[in-house]
C-alpha cells in the first residue's frame, strides 16, 4: 500500500463523510425536494474526493455536470410532484422495509468484502505515474477519449442527442396555423373587438383599494371594465358611497 | 497536483495564504461597496441627476452607511418558509462568490515580505473549470431562496433564473472552449501567459462577443434581470428577504458582477498584461504595476455592465431565451468549428496565410450566394404562410365537414346553438308561435 499523508485522511474521512450523510439524508427525507438537496451535497463531496485524488478534471465536471442535473431533478420534483409533497408513512407492502434494510446492509457487506479482498494485494502504480504519462491529467484523459475510447465516446454522445431529441418529439405540438408574428397580433388587437391596452385597474377610489371596488369615470360614474367577469356575474361587486364622492369633491374646492 | 509547470504554487507558508484568503476577501467587500456607489453615481449622470453625493467625499461612503443600515433592519420571515433551507440559501450565494476568485490571477511573481509569491490565491490545471463549477453552485443559492420562501412570486423567479442560468452557462463554457484551444491550458496562469504577443478577444473576437453576452446573463444583471423584474415578480427570489440576509444576496451579485469581470479580462484581455502603449515601457510587466492594469480593465468591464443598465429595457422572457439557445450557442459551435479546422490547418499542414486567406475568400463567396438563395427561400414560405391563413380564414365554418361534428379551425367563428332551456318563457311562446 502506499502512505497516505494526514491532510489526504482528513479530506477523506470528512468528504466521504458528509457525501454517506448525503446519501443517507435522500433516503431517509419525507420531502422529494430535501432529497434532492442532499443528492447536491453528495454530488459535491464526491468531486472533492476526486480532486484528492489527482483527477481535478474529473472532480470540476462532476461538479458542473451533477449541480445542473439535480437542478433538472429539483424542477421535476416541482413540476410532477408538487411544490409541498412529501411521503405518506403507511407501508403498501407489509414488511418491506424490513425486508430493503436487511437485504441492504447485505450487499454493502459483500461489496466491502470483494472489493477490499481483492485489492489487498494490488500494488497501486501511483497517481503521479498515471498522470505524468501525457504531461497531466487532463492531457492524459483527452489522449485516452480521442484514441482508444473514441467509438465509445461518440456512441454515448449519439445516445444523449437521442435523448434529448426523444424529450423534443414528445413535447412537440402540432400547429394549425402559422404562428401569428408580433405586428399580426398588434393589428388584431387594434381592430378586434376587445379592449386595445390594459383595463382600468379597480380600487383606484381612495377609500378602498379591493378588487371588487370599481374604478370611477371622470363624471363620478363606476365603469363597468374595472371589475372581474366573475365578480360582477356573483353580484359582489361594491357599490359605490356617493358622499365619498361629494367629500372629494369638496376637499378639491367643489371644482369637477 | 504538483505538475511541473505549477510549481511556484502551492509551496507558499501557510500565513501567505491567509494573507492572500484574506486579502481577497477585503478586496471584494471594497469593490462590492465602491460598485455599488459607482453604479448609482454613473446612472445618475446619465439620466441629468447627480446621485449619492453627501455621506464622505463625493458620497463615497454611501453603501458603506447602506450596509449598516440594512443589516440592523428588522428581519421578517414568512411563516410558510422552509425555515433550513430558507436559511442556507443566502449563505450558499455568498459563499459561492467568494469561492470562485480563488483562480484568479492579480499579477506576476512579487515578493511579500521576502516570500517570492505569484498574485494569485492558487492556480491548477482546470482553474477555469473550477469558475464555471463554482457559478452553478451559486445558483442553488438563488433556486433555494426561490423555492424556500414559500411564496409565489419567488418561487418563479427562482425557476427563471435556473432556467436563465443553465441556458447562458452552456454559451459561456463554449466561449471558453476557443480560449481553450489557443492557450492550449485551462489554467488561469497559463491562459495569461498565451497572450503575450496579443490578446485573445482580439483574435478570437466572436468568443469574446458570445463571453460578454453570457456573462450579463449569467448575472441576472439587466437587460437580462429577469428573475427579478419588479415590474412582473415584485422582487424575484429575493422578495421574502430582508435584513441581513438580503444583504448577502446584494453582496452576491455585486461579486459576481466583479468575478465575470475578472475572468473575462483573464481569459480575453490579457489579464494583468499591460495594455499595448504601457507594454513598451520596459518594467510594465513586473513588480506590483499589473494589479493597477487589471484593476482598470476589470472596472471597464463593471462600466459596462451600468451603462448597459442605464441604456437597455429589459427583454421579454421568450426573447431572451430564444437567443440564448438559438443565436448564442448555436453560433458559438460554428465558431469552434472554424477555430478547431484553422488550428488542425495550422499544426499538421503546411498552408501558407495566402493561401488561408485565399480559402477564407472563398468560404466567404459561398455564404453570401447562399444566404441570397436562402432570402428567396424565405419570401417564398412567408408568401406562403399568408396564403394559408387567409385560406382557412375566409372558408366558413362548417359544423358537420366530412360528416362529423368538429371544432372551429383558428381563425372560424363557430355558430352559436342555443338550447330552447336558455331562452326566457315569453321568446318561446314567440317562436313556437
Amino acid at each position: 500500500m502506499t502512505e497516505v499523508n494526514l491532510g489526504e485522511e482528513i479530506v477523506f474521512w470528512f468528504s466521504g463523510g458528509l457525501a454517506v450523510l448525503g446519501a443517507l439524508g435522500l433516503i431517509l427525507s419525507r420531502k422529494a425536494v430535501h432529497s434532492a438537496l442532499w443528492v447536491a451535497l453528495t454530488m459535491i463531496n464526491l468531486a472533492v474526493l476526486y480532486v484528492a485524488n489527482s483527477a481535478p478534471f474529473l472532480g470540476m465536471v462532476q461538479v458542473v455536470v451533477y449541480t445542473g442535473a439535480v437542478m433538472m431533478l429539483f424542477l421535476f420534483v416541482l413540476m410532477v410532484v408538487g411544490v409541498d409533497s412529501s411521503d405518506s408513512l403507511i407501508e403498501t407492502l407489509k414488511g418491506q422495509r424490513l425486508v430493503a434494510i436487511v437485504l441492504a446492509v447485505g450487499l454493502a457487506i459483500l461489496l466491502v468484502a470483494g472489493i477490499g479482498a481483492g485489492l489487498t494485494d494490488v500494488v497501486p502504480v501511483g497517481l503521479d505515474e498515471a498522470n505524468g504519462v501525457d504531461g497531466g491529467n487532463v492531457q492524459g484523459i483527452a489522449r485516452l477519449l480521442f484514441t482508444d475510447y473514441l467509438v465509445a465516446f461518440e456512441v454515448t454522445s449519439a445516445l444523449l442527442i437521442t435523448a434529448a431529441l426523444g424529450a423534443m418529439v414528445l413535447a412537440h405540438r402540432e400547429r394549425w396555423l402559422p404562428r401569428a408574428s408580433q405586428e399580426e397580433l398588434s393589428k388584431a388587437r387594434f381592430t378586434g373587438t376587445g379592449h386595445p391596452g390594459n383595463l382600468p385597474s379597480s380600487g383606484t377610489y381612495a377609500r378602498h383599494n379591493a378588487v371588487d371596488t370599481p374604478a370611477l369615470l371622470p363624471d363620478g360614474s363606476p365603469s363597468a371594465q374595472s371589475i372581474p367577469g366573475p365578480l360582477v356575474a356573483r353580484g359582489d361587486v361594491r357599490p359605490v358611497d356617493h358622499h365619498d364622492v361629494e367629500q372629494i369633491e369638496s376637499l378639491d374646492g367643489g371644482s369637477k | 497536483m504538483t505538475g511541473s509547470q505549477f510549481g511556484v504554487f502551492g509551496i507558499d507558508p501557510w500565513w501567505l495564504v491567509l494573507l492572500k484568503a484574506l486579502a481577497i476577501f477585503v478586496m471584494l467587500v471594497l469593490l462590492t461597496l465602491f460598485t455599488i456607489w459607482w453604479e448609482r453615481r454613473v446612472v445618475s449622470r446619465m439620466q441629468n441627476r447627480i446621485g449619492p453625493n453627501r455621506v464622505g467625499p463625493f458620497g463615497l461612503l454611501q453603501s458603506l452607511m447602506d450596509g449598516f443600515k440594512l443589516a440592523l433592519k428588522e428581519e421578517i420571515i414568512p411563516k410558510a418558509a422552509h425555515v433550513g433551507v430558507y436559511w442556507i440559501a443566502p449563505v450558499i450565494s455568498a459563499t459561492a462568490a467568494f469561492l470562485a476568485f480563488a483562480v484568479i490571477p492579480f499579477g506576476p511573481t512579487v515578493s511579500i515580505f521576502g516570500v517570492e509569491t505569484p498574485l494569485q490565491l492558487t492556480d491548477f490545471p482546470v482553474s477555469v473549470l473550477y469558475v464555471l463549477a463554482i457559478a452553478s453552485i451559486g445558483i442553488y443559492g438563488i433556486v433555494l431562496a426561490g423555492w424556500s420562501s414559500g411564496s409565489t412570486y419567488p418561487l418563479l423567479g427562482g425557476l427563471r433564473s435556473s432556467a436563465q442560468m443553465i441556458s447562458y452557462e452552456i454559451a459561456m463554457g463554449m466561449s471558453f472552449v476557443a480560449v481553450f484551444l489557443y492557450a492550449g491550458s485551462m489554467s488561469t496562469s497559463e491562459i495569461i501567459t498565451a497572450q503575450e504577443p496579443i490578446w485573445f478577444a482580439v483574435i478570437l473576437l466572436p468568443s469574446f462577443l458570445i463571453y460578454v453576452t453570457s456573462m450579463v446573463g449569467e448575472t441576472n444583471r439587466a437587460p437580462f434581470d429577469l428573475p427579478e423584474a419588479e415590474g412582473e415578480l415584485v422582487g424575484g427570489f429575493h422578495t421574502e428577504y430582508s435584513s441581513l440576509k438580503f444583504a448577502m444576496f446584494f453582496l452576491a451579485e455585486y461579486i459576481n458582477m466583479v468575478t465575470v469581470s475578472a475572468l473575462a479580462t483573464t481569459l480575453f484581455l490579457g489579464g494583468w498584461l499591460a495594455p499595448w502603449p504601457i507594454s513598451l515601457w520596459e518594467s510594465a510587466n513586473t513588480g506590483w504595476w499589473p494589479l493597477l492594469w487589471w484593476l482598470i480593465k476589470v472596472q471597464i468591464f463593471i462600466f459596462v455592465f451600468i451603462w448597459l443598465r442605464a441604456t437597455l429595457p429589459r427583454l421579454r422572457y421568450d426573447q431572451f431565451m430564444k437567443f440564448g439557445w438559438k443565436v448564442l450557442i448555436p453560433a458559438s459551435i460554428v465558431w469552434i468549428m472554424i477555430v478547431a479546422a484553422a488550428r488542425v490547418l495550422r499544426n499538421d499542414i503546411e498552408l501558407s496565410n495566402r493561401q488561408l486567406l485565399i480559402a477564407g475568400a472563398i468560404v466567404i463567396a459561398v455564404l453570401l450566394v447562399g444566404s441570397w438563395f436562402a432570402q428567396g427561400a424565405l419570401d417564398r414560405r412567408e408568401a406562403a404562410r399568408k396564403f394559408i391563413r387567409d385560406e382557412i380564414e375566409s372558408r366558413p365554418f362548417e359544423p358537420m365537414a366530412g360528416g362529423f361534428p368538429v371544432p372551429p379551425m383558428p381563425g372560424q367563428q363557430a355558430v352559436l346553438t342555443t338550447r330552447r332551456s336558455t331562452i326566457p318563457v315569453v321568446q318561446q311562446e314567440a317562436i313556437d308561435g
